[in-house]
């Protein structure tokens, strides 16, 4: 497919690594922020090609390993409800609650249904007049315009019985909870192109400023991801710290307007808790009053205790690079995709998943 | 979660007071809410996410970074992948969309 394949050439990419290798003069840390660009990265084995010099640590980008517990129990427990029916994207059915999954409550008899866009789930909802349908919207800046459409279609339909569980996410106070913990190895970053494709770069600006970082927006294909490399190491190498973009061709400085004016109208910041991480300030996305009745927090309020996390699991020190997946003394033996301890082992973008389905074995050294 | 995927608009229309299109994936076709790149027409080539159109692909900026890392990698010709059979003749406009 074109704007894809040619960004898998074998050719480009040795060339790009040798690149890589002839300008680093001493060891760097990357972190990737996007959960996509670390399986691309883990799947074609770019880490180990680029090691010792260049060191990867995977980055919290991955929104439903970081939806926190308490939102899975709270989803779980509107899929059991006879009122209601929870849509939400496949990856989210088999992230571990504190008891169960959305599969298991699917089992018992919940009406859990996978869509494709939450356009889908605003169709549930016309045809179900007699039904609360909750779409379950996790999902970093990237996702959150078309979370925000479905809403204002609802508003603009007067399709009532449509609501949203938000459990949306920000990246840069991500990335700032990241560089400011104590630590932290991280000397540059690869910025997540569909988020920038939303957002713009402008708001990485200042972050890259204040803490002398690298930023550089890149791409999803192995090329892209090499080519973001070493943009990011000639930055180091250099002593420069700026934001810069790889992605060009789906990524401008000021992001898409039209998307961000929609998703302003419907939510607002707020601070939220990261499953793992606890809760970063300003980090959060909710509906604004005017469409607060569309939320699925206010429809359904929470019961119950509050949960707690598996006490084996090390996702908080992976998903913030602290940890890598295989040396959690889980992985691979208690921590397995089909029996998973912490959502990084479930996800499609999980960093423990992308080692695993990798066939990395465990590390000689677990942390 | 953020995966995009580019693709080619093969059909505009408007379904409740919404920009929506038909877009196809190398001849796989589905629709896709177009609300939010209002400049994309028959035939642009859009990044799509969750159903949403959230991009516009430059064709003209991907082809000059492209011809720099065919250059690094010593690619004789570029050989960039042609449009999907999928799209139909009548469809396609020499040039490219703008």
């Amino acid at each position: 497919m074109r704007f894809i394949d040619e960004y898998r050439d074998d050719r480009i990419a040795r060339a790009l690594i040798e690149e890589i290798h002839r300008t680093a003069t001493r060891p760097w840390t990357l972190m990737e922020v996007c959960g996509g660009q670390t399986h691309t990265l883990i799947r074609q084995g770019i880490d180990e090609l680029l090691a010792p010099t260049i060191t990867l640590v995977h980055g919290p980008g991955c929104p439903v390993c970081v939806t926190p517990l308490a939102l899975i129990d709270e989803a779980i427990a509107i899929a059991k409800r006879p009122d209601a029916i929870l849509c939400s994207f496949g990856d989210m059915l088999r992230v571990p609650g504190s008891s169960e999954d959305l599969l298991m409550a699917r089992a018992a008899g919940g009406d859990v249904r996978v869509v494709y866009s939450p356009l889908d789930a605003l169709e549930v909802a016309r045809r179900n007049p007699d039904r609360t349908v909750v779409f379950f919207a996790v999902g970093f800046e990237t996702t959150a315009p078309a979370n925000a459409m479905a809403v204002l279609q609802a508003a603009r339909l007067g399709i009532e019985n449509f609501a949203l569980l938000v459990a949306h996410v920000l990246v840069p106070p991500a990335i700032v909870a990241i560089l400011v913990s104590p630590g932290n190895r991280v000397q540059g970053f690869l910025a997540p192109g569909h988020v920038c494709a939303v957002q713009g770069w402008r708001e990485y600006e200042p972050l890259a400023r204040e803490y002398r970082v690298p930023i550089v927006v890149t791409g999803f294909e192995p090329v892209d991801l090499l080519e973001g490399i070493l943009m990011v190491v000639r930055q180091l190498e250099e002593g420069r710290h700026e934001v810069e973009n790889q992605y060009v061709r789906a990524v401008r400085r000021d992001g898409n307007r039209a998307a961000q004016a929609v998703v302003a109208e419907v939510f607002e910041t707020c601070d939220r808790a990261w499953r793992g991480i606890g809760v970063i300030p300003k980090s959060g996305l909710r509906l604004r009053a005017p469409y607060r009745r569309f939320d699925a927090e206010v429809r359904f309020p929470r019961e119950g205790a509050p949960a707690s996390e598996s006490e084996i699991c090390m996702a908080g020190a992976v998903l913030t690079g602290r940890v890598r997946p295989d040396q959690c003394p889980a992985y691979g033996t208690r921590c397995t995709p089909s029996s998973p301890l912490g959502a990084p082992m479930v996800s499609s973008e999980g960093a423990c998943a992308a080692y695993f389905l990798a066939g990395r074995p465990p590390a000689e050294v677990p942390a | 979660m953020c995966l995009g995927v580019p693709g080619r608009i093969v059909e505009v229309y408007t379904e409740d007071g919404v920009r929506m299109g038909r877009v196809d994936f190398g001849g796989i076709t589905r629709a896709a809410c177009l609300e939010y790149t209002p400049e994309a027409d028959v035939g642009s080539w859009v990044v799509i996410h969750v159903g949403f159109a959230i991009s516009v692909v430059d064709e003209e900026e991907a082809r000059r970074a492209y011809e720099l890392l065919a250059e690094m990698g010593n690619l004789e010709d570029i050989d960039l992948p042609q449009s999907p059979e999928g799209v139909r003749a009548e469809d396609y406009r020499p040039g490219g969309p703008r």
